[in-house]
């Protein structure tokens, strides 16, 4: 039990990559501090008749602690600027991508797909059933949040994608998935009492499924459905 | 052991040559720019985020408060005198002085309270308008300390009317000095960041 | 309160002419002691009802909408004793706003930043004992309105302690944010006001009141910390108040700071908040790291190691407090440039806490350790709360946090900084400075009961909140297994539960040693401890003006096993070689040992 679900997503392997590089850097740090603790606990129990040893300090530890702590943490801070900078910075182009908009409100994911003319807020978007997200495998996605009335957050924990969802602002994650199947949208910032249950379906297919099932949503939209 | 001497300090403590509570006060008075620093952080986020934001000299009156500011430099020049008055122990002036400063800030608030009614006349409000709202709060608050500084002024003068500060010892003074040059240091900064930025 | 102690006084102030009324002795007093006794009463109080909170969600978190038996009727009896969906986010606000402003804050810097500092710099009170009594007495207005909020229409605040808008400023988006949220602004507004009154008090005390020869650099780390932690209080706090005022004013007269269709922005809250509540969290941690310092050393009888590390580290925590905030906001929408920069301070300001960490295991090296249960306590200060900083390195990784930001890992993190350290700091301090404070010794085998039964059930609840952080589960949600990802997880949940009442229950034992104590403990010697800092040099507890005669210190604070004498312990105060009054030790044939 435990440790992280399977990712699903091309950054997905990095992330996980460098929560395993803090896993080994803080464990080494545990256990050090961790067993000297205990091993002092026993080794220096107060006995009767002896005296503790008088000293103050020592500047060459004191030195050596703070230089080897430090060259760790700037290690971890310079390794992982990469993989930040892929995930929220280096959207992928955006006449490419598949741009899907998704508009969070108390307590659905509202999911609007472009139509034939390949742009969002045109007339002839394709609205999918509330809730229900699909997206084609292997392709970058670029997420296109918006919120109605307060801040959600738009997270798919094996996709490794979260990003709030805020009123007032578009912001634009991305992401490509590796894997079909079905995973779950969470809402992952508090957004009054129906926060708990704003659960939206991802489905991941085929490009031709993916295909197939917008084609049937646009049918039932034209139709009046 | 008849006079136990619990106090080990039997003049006012002092360090670098402050006393107690005129550090005190100026920790006072850092908390106060920290709390105006957050008001003006966020008109600075908001009016650089603002696509339109309106022209500050169309809606308001520039050269009226521009004298304005001026007027509360002066008040500051006047306090200043007040308390060089009571250090050579000059009751008459230290009164008067105080009294001038006084004066002062209620002809800055005044015309304050024009520019107001005017941007009201206008039609910006507070709900309108985020200009407004910012424009109202920030002077607001400030309008809000300068009258406590003016009632402030007041107490003080009556303690000098009673001679309650002489040329060895006008504390009081100096702290509402400092307090006046605090209030008058935050108008130069919101002055210039509303209406000449 | 203790009187008899109190009372013997009076035969050492012949000045004094009449003795004090009831009320102004123990309810308005401007003595320093008795104000940190009302913050330490009220704060317990407020540690029970928060803690009864939490037991209310562990509840919910185990066996969600099943009906809570014995409690589910007194408290949600209108809604078939199942927690009303309104309520859990009600809890989680209320439960996180009462720990940290009823709690935390107000025991470590109110209650034994009052005691203590006075008395361990040797001083008579502190340098403004009237604004001292307003301090508190402005606290209790802001008892008052939080907890109206519970009995108004719509609940109280329920948008978190952290009050994002516009949950938080539009009424109509969660019941909570009606007149409950109005209520927790003003409360808040209120401690703010109270918090700065006592920083403006304590800063001065610590500069201008130390008896002679007390230099900065011999001051114990417990002034220290509560001096830095002041001045933290002193510059950040008056940001929340700004930032209180402009929600505030949103909420009521219609402005739009904070609501994009008024040219507002949603974020500004969370800058402005986290602005102040980061350097918060500082306030809420640095001060039991002074009392652990201090504790450490006392009890393995050794100097404490690096004192001048220490304090620079100590410094250093509280700057770099002020410049990290963003780290809370980083999947915000914030711009991610912002991102790497908070990233990098985050990064940094990880290094004086190992510092410190390292400092304190090498207090221990070389010792005589005395595992009493103040030093127990200590010792699952440090072991808890560097569980709780390393498991915020993940959090600082951005690419990481990516996918730990509002799930349990940060709940995980958050309550071993908070009830690792600084709970475990408080519990250490109130047994080590109980004998001070009331005269009277607590029972060690029942805080040696107390300590294991609650280190071992705090970590059965809180380290698997690093699992379910690893696994996905979002913070702040009543059902988690609305979500098939999450079913796996109730069992774990269950078991967290079941382990927080024994963690809850084991409480009971701190508390009825306390109180059994307080009236028919022990009486105590002058230094029970045999510890060097000041406050050990006077009567238990001390006298109405703290010292019969103002001290003089001729040392630093942690000259333990000093060669200089043949005890192994040297109090500042004790002059050597004839450099003035002899003051012999006291307390030195009967120790805490006797009540063992």
């Amino acid at each position: 039990m435990g440790g992280l679900l399977p990712n699903a997503s091309t950054f997905g392997p990095a992330i996980d990559l460098m929560f395993m590089v803090v896993l080994v850097v803080t464990s080494i740090a545990f256990v050090l501090v961790e067993g000297l603790l205990i091993y002092f606990l026993i080794r220096y129990r107060g006995r009767p008749g002896q005296r503790a040893a008088y000293v103050h300090g020592n500047r060459r530890l004191e030195l050596f602690w703070t230089l080897g702590t430090g060259l760790a943490l700037f290690s971890l801070a310079l390794y992982q600027r990469g993989t930040w900078a892929e995930v929220k910075q280096q959207l992928p182009d955006e006449n490419t991508a598949l741009v899907v908009g998704i508009s969070a409100k108390q307590f659905e994911w509202h999911v609007t797909y472009p139509g034939d003319d390949g742009r969002l807020d045109t007339a002839d978007d394709i609205v999918a059933p509330i809730n229900v997200l699909h997206l084609p495998v292997d392709q970058p996605v670029i997420v296109r949040l918006t919120a109605q009335d307060v801040i959600h957050s738009f997270f798919i924990p094996q996709f490794r994608l979260k990003q709030d969802a805020v009123p007032g602002m578009t912001i634009r994650a991305w992401v490509q998935a590796t894997q079909t199947g079905e995973f779950e949208v969470a809402c992952a910032e508090l957004c009054g009492l129906g926060h708990y249950r704003m659960r939206g379906q991802v489905t991941v297919e085929s490009r031709e499924a993916f295909e197939a099932w917008l084609a049937e949503v646009k049918a039932k939209q034209s139709s009046g459905n | 052991m008849a006079h136990a001497a619990v106090s080990e300090h039997h003049a006012t403590p002092t360090w670098q040559g402050i006393t107690t509570v005129k550090f005190a006060w100026w920790l006072f008075l850092a908390s106060e720019v920290m709390f105006f620093a957050g008001l003006i952080a966020a008109y600075i986020v908001l009016r650089a985020g603002s696509p339109d934001w309106p022209i500050v000299s169309e809606e308001l009156n520039v050269p009226l408060v521009a004298g304005n500011t001026l007027i509360l430099i002066v008040s500051s020049v006047t306090m200043v005198q007040a308390y060089a008055a009571i250090e050579v122990g000059d009751q008459k002036k230290l009164r008067n002085m105080l009294l001038a400063t006084a004066a002062l800030g209620v002809i800055f608030l005044s015309i304050q309270g024009i520019e107001w009614s005017a941007l009201l006349r206008e039609g910006v409000t507070a709900q309108n308008s985020l200009f407004g709202a910012s424009f109202y709060t920030l002077t607001g608050f400030h309008g809000a300390h300068v009258s406590g500084g003016v009632v402030g002024l007041v107490f003080v003068n009556l303690k000098a009317l009673r001679g309650g500060y002489t040329q060895a010892a006008h504390e009081g003074v100096e702290l509402m000095g400092l307090y006046w040059h605090f209030v008058d240091v935050v108008w130069i900064i919101l002055f210039t960041i509303i209406y000449l930025i | 309160m203790t009187t008899q102690a109190e009372m013997t006084d009076v035969a050492h102030a012949p000045e004094r002419v009449a003795e004090k009324s009831f009320i102004r002795k123990y309810v308005f007093s401007t003595d320093h002691k008795v104000i940190g006794k009302q913050f330490l009463f009220s704060s317990l109080f407020f540690f029970v009802v928060g803690g009864l909170l939490a037991l209310l969600m562990r509840t919910q978190l185990a066996w969600p909408w099943e009906e809570i038996p014995v409690v589910g009727s007194l408290v949600y009896g209108s809604s078939g004793n199942i927690l009303a969906p309104e309520a859990y986010p009600a809890l989680v606000t209320m439960h996180g706003t009462i720990m940290i402003f009823f709690f935390i804050i107000p025991i470590l810097s109110g209650a034994f930043g009052n005691f203590l500092i006075p008395l361990m710099i040797g001083a008579k009170d502190m340098a403004f004992p009237r604004l001292n009594l307003l301090s508190y007495w402005v606290m209790v207005p802001a008892f008052l309105v939080m907890i109206t909020g519970f009995f108004v229409e719509g609940g109280p605040a329920a948008a978190g302690w952290t009050s994002y808008v516009p949950l938080s400023a539009l009424p109509d988006k969660i019941p909570g944010s009606g007149m409950g949220q109005t209520l927790w602004i003003i409360s808040l507004t209120l401690v703010g006001s109270a918090s700065i009154m006592g920083a403006i008090n304590y800063i001065t005390t610590v500069v201008m009141l130390r008896a002679k020869g007390m230099h900065m650099f011999r001051l114990p780390m417990t002034v220290w910390a509560l001096f830095i932690t002041a001045i933290l209080v002193l510059m950040a706090t008056p940001v929340l108040t700004s930032a209180l005022i402009l929600i505030f004013l949103d909420r009521t007269i219609g402005t739009h700071f904070f609501s994009p269709s008024g040219g507002g922005q949603v974020i500004l809250w969370q800058h402005l908040f986290w602005f102040y509540s980061h350097p918060a969290v500082y306030i809420m941690i640095l001060p039991a790291m002074g009392m652990a310092s201090d504790i450490i050393s006392c009890f393995a009888r050794k100097p404490l190691f690096g004192y001048k590390p220490m304090v620079f580290s100590i410094m250093a925590i509280a700057g770099l407090g002020f410049i990290v905030w963003g780290h809370h906001m980083f999947q915000s929408g914030m711009n991610p440039v912002l991102g790497t920069l908070f990233m990098t301070s985050t990064m940094m300001i990880a290094l004086p806490s190992a510092i410190k960490t390292f400092n304190w295991l090498a207090t221990l090296w070389g010792g005589q350790l005395q595992l009493k249960a103040p030093m127990l306590n200590a010792l699952a200060f440090v072991s808890t709360f560097v569980i709780g900083g390393l498991s915020g390195v993940f959090a600082a990784a951005t690419p990481v946090d990516v996918f730990i930001h509002d799930t349990y890992w940060i709940v995980g993190h958050i309550h071993y900084v908070l009830f690792g350290g600084s709970l475990f700091g408080v519990f250490a301090a109130i047994q080590y400075w109980f004998p001070k404070m009331f005269g009277r010794t607590m029972n060690e085998t029942w805080g040696k009961v107390h300590f294991v039964l609650t280190f071992a059930a705090f970590n059965l609840v809180f380290f698997p909140m690093f699992i379910l952080g690893a696994y996905g589960m979002p913070r702040r949600i009543a059902d988690p297994y609305n979500y098939n990802f999450l079913a796996p997880l109730q069992s774990l949940n269950q078991f967290m539960t079941i382990s927080a009442y024994v963690l809850a229950l084991s409480q009971l034992v701190l508390f009825v040693n306390f109180f059994y104590s307080l009236f028919r403990g022990q009486k105590a010697v002058e230094n029970p401890w045999q510890a060097n800092t000041l406050e050990w040099a006077t009567t238990s507890p001390p006298p109405e003006h703290n010292f019969h005669t103002a001290p003089m210190v001729y040392r630093g604070p942690y000259e333990y096993s000093s060669p200089e004498v043949t005890e192994d312990w040297l109090p500042q105060s004790r002059a050597l070689d004839g450099a003035g009054p002899e003051k012999t030790p006291t307390g030195v044939a009967a120790t805490g040992a006797a009540t063992d």
